[in-house]
């Protein structure tokens, strides 16, 4: 239970993709500009992530070494394919910010890299834990920086507004506060919360 | 530890692989394309909806202005004309910037929707959301004011810091409006 617990918190703290592998960087800035966004993606990645950390832990035995690449390139895709088609059916709306980004997930080096670094090598319940723990990570991450952003670039909250008609910084909204943001969340991170 | 590489090995995982994909994604898109289809189908009623007055039924025409072509919606109710929804589609800021104007039959506007945008989050992307600046299309009549950003000398309120949006969305109202009076000459 006890090593079941730590490889979720590992993927939180000591492995976070965001602020301490600094892997999936395009997805993290391009959609982060509302908490809303942040979030979704950082969803979106989660399922992605566990579904393919599941299968390539199942299938790695019998995948030869000299095709392992295109062999998870292709099972990632098809779970990136399937989101884009759920979200597409049932939820139009979040599809509509975020369409853009969603086939970007099967480039995201988050998931190639779980599934080289760990679900080739573990258990299918290791996997996926790992998947749970990785994925809620990004999530965090992503909804953190998010919301930051929107708080200064917008003054709002998840789309609540509290300073009015009035306008926020709007470069935090843009490319050069994302890099802003990230890289002082980084630091905070890095300084409280990674121990090793 | 993965299998020891050979041809055989490696054609069959990898076609197996693909094969059962396909399969999957194939399953899928059929189970998905109703749902999707209804969503297109009610994303355009609803933008069809929000920039005409009440309608009977919609049907979907093309028309050629000055070697553009525009798709319109021409809504009908009891017989009679009631209004166009015009796909206008411009260069924008940050690129296609696609709207849906409503125009009733005497050359009026009667609403406008963005259908979508490629524009700056914080500052063109307001033509989606500043209340202000949406108001000002709705009964805005070409006979009696100028269709132009009043920094060109026309009657637009444009959104603050995004006049190149502000330009575009004029231009693109302006684009549906002449396809409407080409249509009713």
């Amino acid at each position: 239970m006890a090593k079941n617990w730590k490889l979720i918190t590992d993927g939180l703290v000591k492995n976070n993709p965001t602020f301490v592998l600094l892997l999936g960087m395009c997805p993290t800035l391009a959609t982060t500009t509302s908490a809303i966004n942040g979030l979704s993606m950082g969803l979106a990645t989660l399922f992605v992530l566990v579904l393919s950390n599941v299968v390539i832990s199942l299938i790695a035995p019998v995948v030869p070494d000299k095709v392992h690449i295109p062999v998870y390139i292709v099972v990632i895709a098809t779970f990136v394919t399937l989101l884009q088609l759920l979200m597409q059916a049932y939820t139009p709306a979040v599809y509509e910010t975020l369409g853009l980004f969603i086939p970007l997930i099967v480039v995201n080096c988050i998931v190639l890299g779980r599934a080289e670094a760990f679900a080739s090598k573990n258990g299918v319940g290791a996997s996926a834990l790992d998947g749970i723990g990785v994925g809620i990570g990004f999530t965090l991450a992503l909804t953190i920086l998010g919301l930051v952003r929107e708080v200064l670039g917008s003054g709002s909250a998840f789309g609540f507004n509290f300073i009015g008609g009035r306008d926020g910084m709007l470069a935090f909204v843009m490319a050069p506060g994302a890099f802003l943001c990230l890289g002082y969340l980084m630091v905070l991170f890095n300084k409280f919360l990674k121990k090793d | 530890m993965a299998a020891v590489s050979n041809l055989k090995n490696m054609t069959m995982v990898l076609g197996l692989t693909c094969l059962l994909c396909s399969a999957v994604l194939g399953g899928a898109y059929a189970l998905t394309k109703k749902p999707i289809d209804a969503a297109a189908v009610a994303k355009t009623n609803k933008a069809v909806g929000a920039v005409l007055p009440a309608f009977d039924e919609t049907s979907y025409e093309s028309v050629e202005v000055d070697g553009k072509t525009y798709n319109y919606y021409k809504a009908v109710k009891g017989g009679e004309t009631v209004g166009y929804a015009v796909e206008s589609t411009v260069v924008g800021f940050g690129g296609p910037l696609s709207l849906m104007v409503g125009v009733t039959p005497d050359g009026v506007v009667y609403n406008t929707s963005v259908l979508s945008h490629a524009e700056t989050p914080g500052l063109g992307a307001k033509c989606n959301t500043d209340a202000k600046f949406m108001a000002q299309w709705e009964g805005f009549d070409p006979s009696a004011k100028i269709l132009s950003v009043k920094k060109d000398g026309g009657d637009v309120d444009a959104i603050t810091a995004s006049t190149i949006t502000s330009r575009a969305y004029t231009e693109a109202v302006k684009n549906a409006v002449n396809a409407v009076k080409a249509l009713e000459d």
